[in-house]
């Protein structure tokens, strides 16, 4: 093993690049029978971690996440996914936590993925990366909280796959979560979930540029496709209430329609531009195989399909939160995964929050959402016995 | 934005209760104990500075939820009517419902429910029987509106409403045993004095039962 310091343009304040390569001997085997050696894993830190270890939390990221989970995003200039929730004084507190943020394996920001170089053919691997699962990337993560020398997390959390993420960690490693927080998320993925991502993947496929996934040897980017496959998906991350609100039917810079298929309508260049903007950050091929990870999620099978079992006896401690209008992990899979976890015993919060913005609210500032976490984290900090920060911001 | 909470508290989060001293002094130390319509989380947090208990709730509204978790305590939003089933038995010492039992659509249920999941239910509740509330209805021909019973008949979330009569006559129909009781006077204060069960029916504005599970009655 080794941890290198890639060579990447300065990317901010804070904000050095960090990947740990695990050798050959250390490789990933995944569920599905595959084997990823080397491995590299893409990561970055917020804070400090105090002297007996125990102030670790790691944040695990959404489907099109990836590690820069705060600060500036040194690919796209925006701020990181969580920067609403992540920084000092804010409920993940870097005055007062070590964050830890990771790509997952299977990404395209620096952990190995299907965009990687396959050491057995010396071109990107492509189709040929093995079909990772959840698990899979909870293992990895895994391998990186070996890596750093912590034993306990004292919290891991996450919104939408990375919520998937969390309930795998609290499954798998029961005793190395401390505290944990799926956010509008699921213990499975439901029909209509695994409908929308194949959607998402035929579009992908579609595209002339994807050539079987062997585009980037061939000089070419499918990048019509997968900004289909953003469009479609980033209406799901909506809701109607919120697109009612933000465009309604107002036209985009003309003040009549053109009979035309131009985006007349706001809403279509809103759509078009999350398209475009996403192809500059996103892999294909990536996209194909984060979305069939969350669509093979399913924890109950792995416990004899009893969800209970996965969380049996379990000490960590829950807060499990929904959104209202959330319609792609609604309020009902949310509390299944509490039932679950009342009846194997464990301490478990659970909230829904009213909000009207869809999937996507748990990315957005959402007082009662910041609230109800900074209660949540305060609490286990306490039980844990980690101190209070001296100087609250 | 503006919303319309998904459903107000099933009681006031504002009203000072009198009762949870009463209840808390039932509760052993350290045990771990299960408030169902636990509002804004007021007993929990007096068990835990009190009593040292390991505690969990259950409440219906929004806000309430939040204002527990936000307060760090464990609460998870549900419904005592469809919800107590989930739990496993003997999860938890006590099962506490207090204030709720009249709001709730099957009290039996609720009530058979909480023995199940503790071996020890303490169940506080207003009193029907009271001297002023059947004064009320005798006398006036309304139906009662008194400091415990402040809604109107139409828009009381108060659907089941009992006497301390009636309530020990449930308790001995599912099988349980009352291990203590109090009625509380209007002042809140618990009566002391050793009396007939008609005269807590009568001068209790409150009640509260700490109730066994059925077997070890004489």
């Amino acid at each position: 093993m080794s941890i290198v310091s890639e060579a990447r343009p300065a990317c901010g304040e804070g904000l050095a690049p960090k990947t740990v390569v695990f050798d050959p001997d250390r490789p990933l085997l995944t569920d599905g029978g595959g084997r990823i050696a080397p491995l590299a894993i893409a990561y970055e830190t917020y804070g400090a971690l105090n002297a007996a270890r125990s102030n670790a939390i790691l944040l695990c990221h959404a489907l099109t996440g990836d590690q820069y989970a705060a600060g500036v995003h040194p690919v796209t200039g925006k701020s990181g996914w969580w920067d609403a929730m992540v920084g000092p004084g804010k409920p993940f507190d870097t005055d007062r936590y070590f964050l830890i943020c990771s790509n997952v394996v299977g990404g395209c920001m620096g952990t190995t993925g299907p965009s990687s170089t396959n050491p057995a053919t010396g071109n990107p691997y492509g189709l040929d990366f093995p079909v990772v699962t959840i698990r899979d990337m909870v293992r990895a993560q895994a391998m990186l909280i070996d890596q750093l020398g912590i034993e306990t997390l004292f919290c891991v959390a996450g919104g939408s796959m990375g919520g998937m993420q969390v309930l795998q960690w609290a499954a798998s490693y029961p005793k190395r979560v401390f505290s944990a927080m799926p956010i509008a998320t699921a213990a499975k993925h439901s029909a209509q979930n695994i409908a929308l991502h194949e959607v998402g993947r035929q579009a992908v496929m579609a595209d002339p540029d994807w050539r079987s996934g062997r585009y980037q040897e061939q000089g070419v980017r499918p990048e019509k496709g997968l900004a289909v496959a953003r469009m479609s998906a980033h209406i799901t991350y909506l809701s109607e209430a919120a697109l009612q609100r933000k465009f309604g039917r107002k036209l985009q810079d003309r003040s009549a329609p053109t009979f035309s298929f131009d985006a007349d309508f706001q809403v279509e260049n809103y759509l078009r531009y999350q398209g475009l903007a996403f192809v500059e950050r996103f892999d294909a091929n990536s996209y194909l195989f984060v979305t069939r990870a969350c669509d093979y999620f399913d924890l109950a099978a792995d416990y004899g399909g009893s969800l209970a079992m996965a969380f049996k006896d379990i000490k960590t401690r829950f807060c499990v939160v929904s959104f209202t209008s959330d319609w792609l992990y609604p309020t009902s899979d949310s509390r299944a995964i509490v039932h679950a976890l009342n009846a194997g015993g464990a301490s478990v919060s659970f909230v829904e929050i009213e909000s009207d913005k869809g999937h996507d609210a748990f990315l957005l500032h959402e007082p009662m959402f910041i609230a109800t976490t900074r209660g949540f984290l305060d609490s286990a900090a306490a039980a844990r016995g980690l101190a209070a920060h001296g100087n609250s911001k | 934005m503006n919303f319309t909470p998904a459903g107000e508290p099933t009681r006031p989060l504002d009203q000072p209760r009198l009762d949870l001293a009463v209840i808390t002094e039932m509760v052993a130390p350290g045990a771990r104990v299960l408030d169902v319509g636990c509002g804004d989380g007021s007993l929990l947090q007096l068990l835990a500075q009190k009593k040292g208990v390991d505690g969990r709730g259950v409440e219906l509204s929004q806000r309430g939820v939040n204002e527990c978790v936000a307060k760090g305590l464990s609460v998870i939003q549900g419904d005592a009517d469809t919800d107590l089933c989930d739990y496993p038995d003997d999860g938890f010492d006590y099962v506490i419902l207090s204030q709720t039992l009249q709001a709730t659509r099957r009290p039996r249920a609720a009530l058979a429910n909480m023995l199940r999941i503790g071996r020890r239910a303490i169940v506080s509740f207003p009193n029907f029987g009271y001297w002023r509330v059947r004064a009320q209805l005798s006398l006036t021909g309304r139906m009662p509106v008194t400091g415990h019973l402040r809604y109107r008949w139409h828009d009381t979330p108060n659907i089941h409403l009992c006497t301390i009569r009636d309530f020990v006559e449930l308790v001995d129909e599912l099988g349980a045993h009352i291990e203590r009781g109090a009625a509380l006077d209007r002042a809140g204060a618990p009566i002391r004095f050793n009396a007939p069960w008609w005269v807590w029916n009568l001068f209790g504005e409150q009640a509260v039962f700490l109730l066994e599970r059925g077997g070890k009655r004489a």
